[in-house]
């Protein structure tokens, strides 16, 4: 199956014009011993009913979060995604559009932009958003190559426990420009060790915390920014943008740059992707944000209009001193999120973090009780907790998986060789009902019950 | 026969989502509560949010509509022509849609299991064939979200190859015609950037080039075409002068659209290659993203490929995630790449097929070499030769007349069409840059070129007409030089109206792309 339109008269005509006689000729400029002239190595095209019956059948090899109770997190949640998103991101208008660099052609884009900004600078507690970045792991990187560039510091304090896959990004990306990436340890708590990251971080440009944890334990950001700023370093939260109906604006507590993973608004989980990588700074800092971000102006008639604006930061202005390489961003996704949080509005946002912290507290009473598990830390959480099961806690997701249940994460997959075998990182969505949390209590403990 | 419908635009003004906003209204709500609430103390009082975040307040069917209505004050391919050089804006196939809502992909949560993800596993595999085919390449990483994030994880698996070689080189060189992102992606690999300057025809000055190589290049980045549209015809020797000093090759796959099956950059003797899904593999580029910018490498650097890796156990038959080993550079992105945009990719190459990707460069560079022909005797082509998929004008001899590169692009949009690509490449004068791609008809290419023909006699005829177009858009040009300097990068509530004075300065003359 093919798509473009061209009729055999067509062509003819068009080579016509041209004055050659074949297709070939439109190749002339590749030197004929670089002419690929056989058929690729693949199969030969097939119709959309085909394709769509194939696809079908790779998808039904899939075990979904519509097949299994999804209790998986740890960077990626089974959150509602609101009816009314995808219909209005599938519009052709939106979804075939280019890079809104003709502003005339493209205000419902940049308007559209201009409300995600205001939505995360307002869940954020900074006052300046871009457009988007790749993810929430890819953010991490761009907010240390923010501090860096302010503080000419070329080391970052890692505070707690982080995302290991988000840290895994960082230290690759790290290379480049050779940036140390200090991990402290965490504590009981499951929460930073502030003497562990104040000892390390008095040369840093950066002290980074993720909020809640990767074990979902809620951090004291406040302590962490005066940690940071005592010693010059700047503070990067990665923050949960589902608890800010409930928990403080890091901006609020001294946060200088916040970043964040968007996919729980309006992204479904896509086996990874595509998500949204947040980041949002002060206006200080505005000139060296990464990537696009629209600003507010007037057109000549004097009627508001917006436009990528500060583009003297970005790589097709500013080439080799750019503040980051990004051009393609999360744009499609980045409106999804808008679009959800404004279905959501403020009551919407809270009763949201209510759910999940209520949902997930009798999840965790029910694993302790139901499966004899024991909390791994004590520290307060929001939506996801790590407990510690009386058997492997791989061995009990495979048994628990063939019950319907994604009962969480073995922990030891992300950390291994820490001792982490038996923890369990569960999250819990709004989603999910009672009888869910009831069932997936059960079916651990009998998993555990067979395993031991 | 009739020229193709001109699109128009929606000019009402839409309020902001914000402005809409009334205390107490709403849209969505959350199941009435059927565990015990969490006690007050769940979250420590210092730690609760003070005031509410000021989300707006409107109910569902307002914002259907508000964002509805700014979906039509926007264009995209699905409203008509997007002649973007350098972006190879041809249409999205709606197949590819079906595809990635399926629930077995959309749903699909990236930490599960491979026992429950075998599907999407074979999916990742067999895709990554289908783009060795393409390439000529050994091996596949699907994690760079976008081209750029594919150029910084080339780069940093070409220092990894030669840090593991013992050396520690500094150098990257890059035409003088390269994309934005290519050197700003050398110095987040940490190395310097060096431009080899173009020649007389807009190929690479081989000779510059024999001189500038030495043992501390770690490689040259190139387009192939070039930006220029014109095929780089010494790459073999480009390849020999870079490979005699160890250095590496890398392809950026921006124009890998006039290629397809017609030659690999593999049998050029690049040794990493990224593709833009976004552009060969037409995904939909969603107003500037998500994209999706997977890397192939020859055999001898597939080692270095972030991992984990898709593989299939041939002794099992089972689809397994290869975690590689202490060469890999690591991970680039949270976890496997933009697998949504992926698995429309896949769509695309199965429908497509061997024949079928063959035929796109086929078609692509007969309507860029249809649209040239229309247009050179009214436009200076910037070099004189038969270009492949892209070619690029300069309004020089306009401008002498009075009208820039700028005012012709902004007076193609009261044609109904997009804009072309101005002021790049920064090495041509007035640089206009266009990419019919395939998916065109002949009659919306010859409706282009006559409003572009049109359009170069309105400078003498109706030189206002140019200098203050648009006249048909939702908005007149914006003053960008304020939207820098009185950075307003969100709402808020007391936030007036802005004012009625009249915005001073048109758009800077710099790159769109």
């Amino acid at each position: 199956m093919e798509f473009a339109p061209h009729t055999d008269d067509d062509v003819r005509q068009m080579l016509d014009a041209l004055g050659i006689s074949s297709i070939d000729e439109l190749f002339a400029p590749i030197p004929a011993g670089l002419r690929f002239d056989r058929d690729l190595d693949i199969p030969i095209g097939l119709s959309e009913i085909e394709v769509l019956r194939d696809l079908a059948g790779l998808a039904a090899k899939n075990r979904s979060a519509d097949d299994l109770i999804c209790f998986l997190g740890a960077g990626a949640y089974d959150h509602h995604v609101p009816s009314m998103v995808w219909p209005l991101l599938s519009r052709g208008e939106f979804a075939t559009s280019y890079t809104p660099y003709q502003p005339e052609m493209s205000q419902g884009v940049l308007q559209a932009l201009f409300e995600y900004q205001t939505m995360v600078s307002e869940l954020t507690g900074l006052e300046i958003s871009n457009a988007s970045l790749y993810d929430g792991g890819s953010a991490v990187a761009e907010a240390v190559h923010m501090a860096t560039a302010a503080t000419g510091r070329r080391a970052v304090v890692v505070a707690g426990c982080v995302n290991p896959l988000y840290l895994g990004v960082l230290r690759t990306v790290a290379r480049g420009p050779e940036v140390e990436v200090r991990e402290t340890r965490w504590g009981s708590g499951g929460t930073a060790d502030l003497d562990a990251v104040r000892a390390a971080a008095s040369d840093a440009s950066a002290v980074i915390v993720q909020h809640p944890s990767f074990f979902g334990t809620l951090e004291d950001v406040g302590a962490l920014a005066d940690v940071a700023h005592s010693g010059g370093a700047k503070l990067i939260v990665h923050f949960d943008l589902t608890s800010a109906g409930l928990l403080e604006a890091p901006g609020a507590l001294g946060a200088d740059v916040v970043i964040a993973e968007g996919q729980p608004f309006g992204n479904h989980l896509n086996f990874g992707g595509p998500y949204v990588g947040v980041i949002a700074c002060r206006r200080e800092d505005a000139r060296r944000l990464p990537g696009r971000l629209v600003g507010e102006t007037v057109d000549r008639e004097g009627r508001r209009a917006f436009v990528l604006t500060l583009q003297a930061r970005e790589q097709h202005i500013r080439r080799e001193k750019a503040t980051s390489n990004i051009c393609t961003n999360q744009t499609l996704n980045a409106l999804g999120t808008a679009i959800a949080l404004a279905w959501l509005g403020p009551a919407g946002l809270r009763e949201l973090g209510e759910t999940c912290l209520a949902k997930a507290r009798y999840a965790r009473d029910r694993l302790v009780e139901v499966a004899g598990a024991r909390p791994a830390f004590d520290a307060p959480f929001f939506k996801e907790f790590a407990i510690r099961l009386s058997a492997d806690a791989t061995r009990v997701c495979e048994r628990a998986a063939a019950d319907g249940y994604l009962a969480g994460l073995p922990v030891s997959r992300l950390l291994p060789g820490r001792g982490l075998d038996d923890v369990l990182l569960v999250a819990v969505t709004e989603r999910r009902t009672h009888e869910e949390i009831d069932g997936l209590a059960e079916a651990v403990a009998r998993a555990c019950k067979e395993e031991a | 026969m009739s020229a193709p419908a001109r699109p128009r635009l929606a000019l009402a003004e839409e309020a902001l989502v914000f402005e809409r906003s009334r205390p107490g209204r709403r849209a969505g709500r959350m199941p009435v509560l059927d565990v015990p609430g969490a006690p007050p103390d769940a979250i420590p009082a210092a730690m609760r949010r003070r005031a509410a975040p000021r989300l707006p307040e409107v109910s569902e069917n307002e914002l259907v509509r508000h964002f509805t209505r700014l979906s039509q004050r926007n264009y995209g391919i699905d409203t008509g022509f997007y002649p973007l050089g350098s972006c190879s804006m041809k249409y999205n196939p709606k197949l590819a849609e079906d595809a990635a809502a399926m629930a077995g992909f959309r749903r699909l949560h990236p930490l599960q299991p491979e026992s429950q993800t075998q599907g999407a596993l074979q999916l990742l595999v067999e895709l990554e064939r289908a783009l060795c085919a393409v390439t000529g390449m050994a091996g596949v990483t699907f994690q760079p979200a976008a081209g750029a994030h594919g150029e910084l994880t080339g780069l940093l698996i070409m220092r990894a190859f030669h840090e593991r070689n013992g050396q520690r080189r500094h150098r990257v060189i890059i035409p003088d015609s390269a994309h934005g992102t290519n050197p700003a992606s050398v110095t987040l690999a940490g190395y310097s950037t060096e431009e080899v300057p173009s020649d007389a025809r807009g190929l690479i000055d081989v000779e510059a080039l024999e001189r500038m190589v030495s043992d501390d290049v770690a490689g040259l980045m190139i387009t192939n075409p070039n930006t220029l549209g014109l095929f780089e015809e010494n790459i073999e020797r480009v390849a020999a002068a870079i490979h005699s000093v160890g250095g590496l090759l890398y392809y950026d796959g921006a124009n890998l659209n006039a290629i397809l099956g017609r030659s690999r950059p593999g049998d050029m003797g690049f040794d990493i290659v990224h593709m833009n899904l976004h552009k060969t593999f037409a995904t939909p580029h969603g107003g500037g993203g998500p994209g999706a910018g997977p890397l192939a490498v020859s055999e001898r650097l597939v080692p270095f490929l972030p991992g984990p890796r898709p593989a299939l156990d041939e002794a099992t038959g089972r689809y397994t995630w290869d975690e590689g080993d202490e060469r890999s550079i690591g991970r680039m992105h949270s976890f496997w790449g933009n697998f949504g945009i992926l698995v429309r990719a896949s769509s695309y190459a199965r429908a497509l097929g061997s024949d079928g990707l063959r035929h796109v460069a086929e078609r692509a560079v007969l309507n860029a070499n249809y649209l040239a022909h229309r247009l050179r005797g009214t436009y200076d082509l910037a070099f004189d030769a038969q270009p492949m998929h892209e070619f690029v004008l300069s309004a020089r001899k306009q401008k002498v007349r009075g009208a820039k590169a700028m005012d012709i692009a902004k007076r193609v949009l009261d044609h109904g069409f997009h804009a072309p690509t101005v002021y790049f490449p920064l090495i041509v004068d007035e640089a206009m840059m266009i990419e019919p791609t395939e998916t065109e008809t002949v009659e919306t290419l010859d409706a282009f070129a006559d409003a572009l023909i049109a359009i170069n006699a309105e400078i003498d005829s109706a030189p206002e007409l140019l200098k203050t177009a648009p006249h048909a858009a939702p908005i007149s040009r914006p003053d960008e030089a304020r939207a820098a300097r009185d950075l307003k990068p969100r709402w808020y509530p007391d936030d007036h109206a802005v004012g009625h004075e009249s915005g001073s300065a048109g758009p800077a003359d710099k790159p769109t792309i």
